[in-house]
């Protein structure tokens, strides 16, 4: 990608895109830290149980309802997402690097490089969501078990795209020189390619936020997590199964809803981080 | 095409396929093996208390669970290959039957989802990409966006309440109506209880095939041929039918038959929402139920459905585009 560098002059025309690129990244920043700072400053207590309150309709008190044991929703539901997003950073973390490491491996030689693209081919050969629960059980069920899941499984797109990253490097010029040179492999890695993964790398970590979180709700709806006791989106939602019949709507409305909200904020905040480093994606439509 | 590249690249894609599910097996059983999970309490269940040590080391024994994990995937890879799949714990049944029973639903369940995605999708696809920057074109690639970020299992709810609870028009759940025979059920009745799980996972596959059909849409109306179609004074749909039709047709197919993971992915959660009993909700059950047999079944039937779809997708591009051909 040596176009990377006259990308930088690109940018100076159309300031009227950066600074508005810039506001959106800023109001999704302060919404996510809105949403953790409000997690965390709820206790046990505000998400107890009050049966004088129980099967609220949602109203100025109780903004989403209260479920059928007087627990407020709106607190469950900030929980959750708080949950969400650890889970979300821990996942995220450990499939970046799985992907970065692999795609450096397969700069190696042609070797690694077969064994890198097998191994993206046979993850991606199982729906993703089969392989979740099969690692949820072998991990012995539980939280324990979603969250290796979550993290082991979300490396093999981001590792394909470093990798044809890392190929088109290999053959750029200055690489050949540096190879003519003597520099080692290591250090060819760590000088020449490694400064160019990270832009990638950063918004590939950013845009696996909404799949994790998506997923972490789906495999705890289906009942592979914790105890019904936990306050996680897909808990909650699967809970509220079992009183739509009876016309609590807003049991599964809001959560989802938020969940939904969540996962729009963090896609919008990679694709904005993108457009800023990236003259190319930012020309895209 | 020459028969004997044909013939060459079938059996390239049967090697392909035969060390995959030997990979995915030997993956799927260690994963297994690991597990905590007292497999003889799981399938003792709440009479554990009931049965003594001995009799204990003797199922021990008949398993076969003394034997090294090396030993007990050779015996069950080769009751696989001769097409035994074992017998399933929680259904006491040949999981080869369960597998069968259970996709038949799942398939009905999916490919109308996926025909009906594709049709939607491609021609949203059409519109937004042919009208770029319109009013159309940016509410469908907001949709699009929305569509992409929404957990498929919230919109099953979301049908739910719509639908079955505050209209009435459809049943909560199951496939087909209890207290009922089987063979007793009506079309009609079976469709009633399609329809749910059918209309979210056509919703949720519509994203893909819209936003790349847009994206390979605009490309094509990027090229020369385009240009000068439109100097010669063609537009609108002629221009589309005589140029852009069959440039997308292709993508967009292949990129469909692709998409079988997550299909089967969406459909895993539309049967937990709906209770239709297809293999989504068996694989589920297999994994909280700790029933190792047809959850590996279930692991290594999904490998060869996916990769079914990617060779269909491939398959499909060689036979159809003349320009593919030449590289077989």
């Amino acid at each position: 990608m040596e176009l990377k560098t006259v990308g930088k002059q690109n940018e100076r025309p159309s300031a009227n895109v950066r600074q508005r690129t810039i506001a959106i990244l800023l109001s999704a920043f302060a919404a996510l830290a809105a949403l953790v700072i409000s997690g965390l400053m709820i206790d046990a207590e505000d998400i107890g149980i009050n049966l004088d309150m129980k099967n609220q309709a949602p109203s100025l008190q109780h903004l989403f309802g209260t479920d059928w044991l007087g627990r407020d929703m709106l607190m469950r539901t900030m929980k959750g997402l708080t949950l969400s997003l650890s889970v979300g950073i821990l996942a995220a973390f450990a499939s970046s690097i799985i992907a970065l490491s692999l795609s450096l491996l397969s700069a190696w030689n042609k070797t690694a490089d077969n064994i890198v693209t097998w191994l993206i081919d046979l993850f991606l050969s199982v729906p993703h969501i089969v392989t979740l629960i099969l690692i949820s059980f072998a991990a012995g069920g539980g939280f324990k078990g979603v969250v290796i899941g979550l993290a082991l499984t979300h490396w093999p797109s981001l590792a394909r795209l470093l990798r044809a990253e890392v190929l088109q490097l290999k053959s750029a010029e200055y690489v050949g020189i540096s190879e003519r040179f003597g520099k080692t492999g290591w250090w060819i890695g760590r000088h020449h390619l490694l400064p160019h993964l990270i832009p990638h790398l950063l918004v590939g970590f950013i845009l696996l936020f909404p799949h994790a979180i998506l997923h972490e709700a789906a495999i705890t709806f289906l009942g592979f997590g914790l105890s019904t006791e936990t306050p996680a989106i897909g808990i909650i939602l699967s809970e509220s199964m079992r009183y739509l019949s009876t016309g609590h709507w807003w049991l599964a409305f809001f959560p989802g809803f938020s969940l939904l909200l969540m996962v729009i904020i963090f896609d919008l905040l990679g694709r904005n981080i993108r457009k800023l480093i990236d003259p190319f994606q930012g020309q895209g439509r | 095409m020459g028969s004997g590249k044909f013939i060459k690249y079938i059996l390239g894609k049967a090697l392909k396929l035969s060390t995959l599910l030997v990979a995915v097996s030997i993956l799927s059983f260690t994963l297994v093996s690991l597990s905590p999970i007292d497999s003889v309490q799981s399938y003792i269940g709440a009479d554990m208390t009931r049965v003594s040590p001995d009799q204990r080391a003797n199922i021990e024994e008949y398993w076969g669970l003394n034997d090294s994990s090396i030993q007990q995937f050779m015996s069950w890879g080769a009751a696989v290959l001769q097409g035994d799949l074992g017998t399933s714990l929680l259904y006491r049944d040949s999981v080869a039957g369960i597998i069968a029973e259970r996709f038949a639903a799942s398939l009905v369940l999916m490919s109308t989802a996926w025909i009906i995605s594709g049709i939607i999708g491609f021609t949203l696809g059409v519109v937004s990409g042919m009208r770029e920057g319109s009013l159309a074109d940016r509410a469908i690639k907001g949709y699009c966006f929305i569509l992409a970020s929404t957990p498929a299992f919230w919109l099953g709810l979301l049908c739910l309440i719509l639908f079955s609870v505050w209209l009435g028009w459809f049943p909560v759940g199951l496939g087909s109506p209890a207290g009922i025979l089987e063979g007793d059920i009506s079309l009609l009745e079976r469709l009633r209880h399609l329809f749910l799980p059918a209309l979210t996972l056509s919703v949720v596959g519509v994203a893909n095939v819209t936003l790349h059909t847009r994206q390979k849409l605009l490309e094509v109306l990027d090229s020369e041929y385009v240009r000068f179609a439109m100097a010669n004074g063609e537009k609108g749909f002629t221009l589309f039918r005589r140029h852009g039709l069959r440039n997308i047709a292709m993508p967009a197919i292949s990129l469909h038959f692709a998409s079988f993971g997550e299909l089967f992915g969406g459909a895993v959660l539309a049967e937990q929402v709906f209770s239709y009993p297809g293999l989504g909700q068996a694989v589920v059950e297999a994994g909280l139920g700790s029933d190792v047999p047809l959850l590996l079944g279930i692991v290594l039937f999904t490998a060869l459905f996916v990769f079914t779809g990617n060779l269909l997708a491939d398959l499909l591009y060689r036979l159809v585009d003349p320009r593919m051909r030449r590289g077989m």
